[in-house]
């Protein structure tokens, strides 16, 4: 018993609208005008061509971390290692382009591109197989697993792999050199900072579809997260499916963080990650855990990220508000959830609104019990 | 001689702030060890940590004394608790995503008031030490154990303490009950949700008293990211600890004295690449973890909403 899509999305929507108000309270208390700052940040994304390619720059990585989450989640396994994942993914790749920058792009691109999702395919896979075999909790586990990316990252820039120019000039700042031109991902429109990138994960985002519901593996992975022990009944290895979750899971992560690479910064920074491991987890719920509800969602996020920068500018209020909106929109869409779940809850607590307009129609159509599929309809 | 006597010295050092530093990890773990046991899986304690130490600090900045700092973190650690307790109990939401919400928000909230209040890093009176009389003249020992601010002991008091209340108390059993079999503890006539909500609140508290810990009693100031995943591993101590009082005591021991010999390493400039040190106890939580999760037991009904239509 399920509501229907219709009341799914409404509810989704009065929980963004509901996280946007308890927002605007937190604008309020530095006197930002909430009014001011919304529409920067609401209608910034939209107004410009800037806008516009810079959503869609900032929903790829969005999107690849989130298709991982997708993977993870419907195989009954909760990966909140994004960071850490795409931090390890950009690293592999990193250093295969440098160590082979003499190679021809065209076998150095894919190679690159393969050491990233590899590289955040063995870190997804280290929590999968501690959850398998030593029944490790996998959230403890991969929020460590990105303490310990980030200390990698930050030792190796400083070190091993610094840009050789930065100790020449002294500047000393942790980067690597450029990576040879030949492998960036190029421009979908000039002038702009979108990328081939947000192509790749379009495309990824219908192939997972494809992966998850239409292929034997993608089933099993799904029966082993609808109910691991009718799985292991029905003879599917619950353990290696895990392990091949996290892994997948992981490696779409390390995809993301050498997109970024390649497509954005064309060298290995610090904070390439930015958040996006945990905003990859809010755009994925919002997208109903489906690879094709988390395209439109990234974008959704992607603007909210960068509406937020925009809002910024326009009023002038620190970065953490950011984030701090983002938890409240988890909070507001994993609370609203009951109402997807049970139906009846809907109609608990629509049912004084109802009494207050005299629609006499409208209620006794409800089935008792809300048994029925229908749902109410939208109420704004 | 006077190596031997350094190095005596810094051993010292590095156990007397491992006492210490223990207190941020008892505070939250035996807080968070309520949580489960009522079987709620909180994993917005560094969340809390975070508001509780900037909240705590910014009082006592305006206030002049660490104490209504105290005070305000309590408030802080009532707060978050109901606000978790309504995600995930009243509305039953997935409490491990829910969790993550909370510390976002906590930590998202900490770092913008601080930014719109203080803004740079400033000093405040934290707590004092308090030498216990005649324990703290015993050589050594006495330095190590007997020579801290009032949070450190309360801390370790707070040990013996909640396992008296878990195990010889008819409202531990309660709560005991309500996290392996809530049906059965609701069949007898017990409120499973004011239970919970009971244990959540409390363990709030003890998480906003860990971060106000940290700039009250540790550091005499706030800044960025102060907890630095102490929540999370608060969270790790209680299944390394086996949801035991003594449990717990034992492993933020030795996390504590592990964070200690970190913060030493930095201090005293060893070769050891700092990143390495800030490392270490994450990858000694998984190695626990790993340990400790073999022959795990835990709350039956842990991380499950209650719920009493029954699914």
């Amino acid at each position: 018993m399920k509501s229907s899509y219709k009341v799914q999305l409404a509810i989704l929507v009065i929980a963004v609208i509901s996280a946007l108000l308890v927002g605007a309270i937190l604008l309020l208390i530095v006197r930002a005008n909430p009014f001011t700052a919304y529409r920067a940040m609401l209608l910034g994304p939209f107004s410009s061509l800037y806008g516009l390619t810079e959503t869609a720059a900032k929903a790829t990585p969005l999107m690849l971390v989130g298709l991982g989450i997708v993977i993870a989640f419907r195989s009954g396994i909760l990966n909140i290692g994004g960071e850490g994942q795409m931090i390890i993914g950009a690293l592999a790749g990193t250093v295969v382009a440098i160590t082979l920058q003499n190679w021809s792009p065209f076998l150095l691109f894919p190679l690159t591109m393969l050491a990233g999702f590899l590289g955040g395919a063995l870190y997804g896979a280290i929590p999968g197989a501690l959850r398998a075999y030593f029944k490790v909790n996998e959230i403890l586990s991969t929020i460590m697993l990105n303490a310990i990316a980030q200390q990698v990252l930050v030792f190796l820039l400083r070190g091993p792999l610094i840009d050789p120019t930065e100790i020449a000039y002294g500047t000393g700042f942790p980067q690597t050199q450029q990576l040879a031109r030949g492998i960036w991902l190029g421009k979908l429109i000039p002038q702009t900072r979108l990328h081939w990138g947000f192509i790749i994960a379009i495309v990824l985002a219908i192939l997972v579809y494809i992966f998850l519901w239409r292929t034997v593996v993608g089933y099993r992975l799904r029966a082993v997260g609808a109910g691991p022990k009718a799985a292991r009944y029905a003879g599917i290895p619950v353990e290696g499916g895990l392990i091949l979750a996290m892994a997948l899971s992981g490696g779409f992560a390390g995809l993301a963080g050498i997109v970024e690479v390649l497509g954005i910064h064309h060298r290995l920074l610090d904070g390439v990650s930015a958040g996006y491991g945990f905003t990859g987890i809010v755009a994925a719920l919002f997208g109903r855990l489906h690879p094709i509800g988390l395209i439109p969602a990234s974008f959704l996020f992607g603007a909210l990220v960068l509406g937020a920068d925009m809002m910024q500018r326009a009023v002038a209020i620190p970065a953490a508000i950011v984030l701090t909106i983002q938890g409240i929109m988890v909070l507001f869409v994993v609370g609203s959830d009951i109402f997807i779940r049970r139906p009846e809850w809907v109609e608990k607590v629509t049912a004084p609104l109802r009494r207050k307009t005299p629609q006499p129609a409208l209620p006794v159509a409800v089935s008792p019990g809300g048994t029925s599929d229908q749902g109410e309809p939208p109420r704004d | 001689m006077i190596d031997q006597l350094l190095q005596m010295s810094i051993i010292v050092g590095i156990i007397t702030t491992g006492v210490r530093l223990a207190t941020p990890f008892l505070l939250a773990a035996l807080g968070e060890m309520f949580d489960q046991r009522a079987g709620v899986y909180n994993l917005g304690v560094e969340g809390i940590m975070m508001m509780g130490a900037f909240v705590g600090f910014w009082v006592a900045l305006r206030s002049g004394s660490p104490w209504w700092g105290i005070l305000a973190a309590i408030a802080v650690g009532i707060f978050m608790g109901l606000l978790m307790g309504f995600i995930s109990i009243t509305l039953q939401a997935e409490q491990g995503i829910s969790g993550i919400g909370l510390y976002m928000f906590g930590v998202g909230l900490a770092g913008y008031l601080f930014r719109i209040t203080v803004g740079y890093i400033t000093g405040i009176e934290g707590f004092q030490p308090i030498s216990i009389p005649y324990l703290s003249d015993i050589p050594i020992l006495g330095q190590i154990l007997f020579n801290h601010n009032w949070m450190v002991y309360f801390a370790f008091l707070m040990v013996p303490v909640s396992w008296f209340v878990l195990f010889k108390t008819t409202w531990g059993l309660k709560i005991r009950s309500a996290g392996m079999t809530p049906e059965a503890a609701d069949t007898l006539g017990l409120s499973v949700v004011a239970i919970r909500y009971t244990c959540l609140v409390i363990g709030s508290i003890a998480a906003a008293l860990a971060g106000a810990f940290l700039t009250l009693g540790h550091t005499n100031m706030y800044a960025d990211n102060i907890s630095a995943g102490r929540g999370f591993i608060a969270v790790a101590l209680v299944y390394f600890g086996r949801w035991s009082p003594w449990g717990i005591l034992g492993g933020a021991l030795f996390f504590s004295l592990v964070d200690a010999l970190q913060l030493w390493v930095q201090v005293l400039g060893l070769q050891i690449p700092y990143e390495f040190a800030v490392m270490a106890p994450y990858v000694l939580t998984i190695l626990a973890l790993t340990v400790a999760a073999r022959q795990i037991w835990g709350p039956a009904a842990l991380g499950k909403p209650f719920n009493r239509e029954g699914d």
